[in-house]
């Protein structure tokens, strides 16, 4: 109908003409390839052009200045004897082993506090989200100077309870967990918001029936609660352990991986080999190391989904 | 009398954690206010003796952070513009359109939100070396403006919309530009004010890019700038404490401004600003 309207209104014209001999769904693609064209150019320059290229200079020895030659599966098998490697790996499943249980007990517990129809409820989510958006950079530096050893507000504080403060960020035991503490602090408002959001989508009518037939608090939570987030809590926890896997301008500010590599993390150990020491290849593969272990949580958890996440309400 | 000790059993220990949460934020203020000599007293002084605004304009003196904020808004405005534009289009098109290889196009691109930007940085930096734009605009805005995230988010906004509502541009013969100008952006502002307001803050907050693509000092952002000054002063707590406020200011007064589409946009996707 509006195909042939177009063609009788067009008429008068030769090039209207052509563009009428367009069936109307070919004109739709046409749009449609133009309309994706700005974003997929992007997309495949920016990001698909440059994952598939980083796997190829994997198998390069590429020093930046000298022409780069091909190794194979050199790197990867490097990567496989070096031990501040495995150092660097087991610091980053350290920080996330460390991380994702806190966040999630702290954002959920407070979720949970926030949801039972309380006043300020927006102040005070406003005061748990507010360091998420802040430049990690910045707040990174304030956790140094909190962290200080001497006039640190922690130590201070500390002292004034009569307690010994350690010397956090230059003390190989205490580094890593000065490191989660801080970013515990960056992260769990967002969980939170997430949690408060699925708390949210619990019908009250479930409660009240729960209520009605005697169900205690405590009760109400482990067997309604819990289990009708557990879809948001699954989401929450994947996220956070890929972002876990990807912590960088902390560490970078606060320890610079240090001391004695007890905070070299993985994407620092990309920056140091790919920036520092201009080991193009070697970075790429550690990257890609990276990417690999991601793709495996991905995996490992969405088959763990279907055994405890529960879908219907 | 049980009711109040209840009220203030919950609103007390929340109101403890709210103040504990946000002291890292007083002490930098505080800190950033004292004067030098104030800073590592033994015993200490919890609060300054005088304010000392003269740290402010001394801590932005010793290197040229007027630029960095400039350089940090050019990015983060130029990245938010690109991926607004891209992503719209894309996303109508998605939404609204019908064309060969449609379900797996959109595959590829929710495929690539898994995939970690650190995985593209060395060659990126090849790219950009290659290509000359090492220290340019260029090199610090185009990288990020063209994340899936965008496109995946309006798609699934536009979906939402009914059809009904684009009938009548239809009848008048809109084009599908028409279309998404007139009738689908208009209905969904919410989620364009998110994904802008995630992308801004995204870029202004970027670090190890921003670090990596740049090497002229007039190039840095904000973020890189700051732990610069962090590299060369890191004992002068009460100027870098300026800095680091001056650094947060914009974040915290957009965040304040803004809040409901920060919280709105977490429970919509809770993929954005991690």
């Amino acid at each position: 109908m509006a195909a042939s309207q177009n063609v009788s209104l067009g008429a008068a014209s030769p090039a209207a003409v052509r563009r009428g001999r367009l069936s109307l769904a070919r004109r739709e693609e046409l749009a449609a390839y133009l309309f994706i064209l700005p974003s997929f150019a992007g997309f495949v320059i920016f990001l698909i052009v440059p994952m598939v290229a980083s796997l190829g200079i994997s198998l390069y020895d590429w020093e930046l200045l000298v022409p780069p030659h091909f190794i194979g599966l050199d790197n990867f098998a490097a990567l496989a004897k070096d031990t501040v490697f495995r150092q660097v790996l087991l610091n980053t499943l350290t920080y996330t082993v460390g991380l994702v249980p806190t966040n999630i007990v702290v954002s959920l517990g407070l979720a949970v506090w926030l949801n039972t129809r309380l006043r300020w409820v927006n102040l005070y989510r406003l005061a748990f989200f507010l360091p998420v958006v802040t430049v990690t950079v910045a707040v990174a530096l304030i956790w140094k100077w909190l962290y200080d050893p001497f006039a640190g507000l922690i130590n201070l504080g500390l002292h004034l309870i009569g307690l010994p403060g350690p010397n956090w960020l230059s003390d190989p035991h205490w580094a890593m967990p000065a490191l989660i503490l801080m970013s515990v602090w960056k992260s769990f408002g967002y969980n939170m918001v997430l949690f408060l959001a699925g708390l949210q989508g619990i019908p009250a009518s479930i409660y009240e029936a729960a209520t009605i037939d005697g169900a205690s608090p405590w009760q109400r939570l482990w067997r309604i609660t819990l289990p009708l987030l557990s879809p948001t809590m699954f989401f929450a926890v994947v996220m956070t352990v890929i972002s876990s896997f990807q912590v960088f301008d902390q560490a970078y500010i606060m320890t610079g991986g240090g001391p004695a590599n007890a905070t070299d993390t993985i994407v620092l150990y990309i920056y140091q080999n790919g920036f520092q020491f201009f080991r193009m290849g070697y970075a790429s593969a550690i990257a890609w190391v990276l990417f690999t272990l991601i793709f495996i949580v991905t995996l490992v958890q969405l088959r763990a989904q279907n055994r405890w996440v529960q879908y219907d309400a | 009398m049980s009711r109040a000790i209840a009220k203030s059993l919950t609103y007390g220990p929340l109101s403890v954690l709210a103040a504990l949460t946000m002291l890292p934020f007083g002490w930098m203020v505080i800190t950033a206010l004292k004067p030098g000599d104030e800073v590592m007293t033994n015993p200490p002084t919890w609060l300054p003796s005088h304010l000392a605004w003269e740290n402010f304009p001394r801590a932005l003196s010793f290197f040229p952070f007027d630029r960095f904020l400039l350089n940090s808004t050019i990015v983060a405005v130029g990245a938010t513009a690109l991926q607004m534009l891209t992503a719209c289009l894309a996303a109508y098109a998605f939404a609204r359109l019908r064309f060969r290889g449609r379900g797996l196009l959109f595959v590829v691109y929710l495929g690539t939100l898994m995939v970690p930007q650190q995985v593209t940085i060395v060659p990126l930096f090849l790219m950009m070396r290659g290509v000359g734009w090492i220290d340019t605009f260029a090199a610090l805005i185009l990288p990020s403006a063209f994340h899936a995230l965008g496109v995946f988010l309006l798609r699934q906004f536009f979906l939402t919309i009914p059809h009904e509502l684009e009938e009548a541009a239809v009848m008048d013969g809109a084009g599908h530009l028409r279309i998404l100008w007139q009738v689908i952006l208009p209905l969904s502002r919410p989620a364009l004010a998110t994904l802008a307001l995630f992308t801004f803050i995204r870029e202004w907050n970027a670090f190890l890019w921003p670090l990596i693509a740049t090497n002229q000092q007039p190039m840095r952002t904000v973020a890189v700038g700051l732990s610069l000054f962090m590299g060369q002063y890191g004992t002068e707590w009460h100027l870098l404490m300026a800095a680091a406020t001056v650094t947060l200011l914009p974040v915290l007064a957009l965040f304040l401004l803004a809040q409901r589409y920060f919280i709105e946009g977490v429970a919509l996707t809770g993929f954005g600003g991690r």
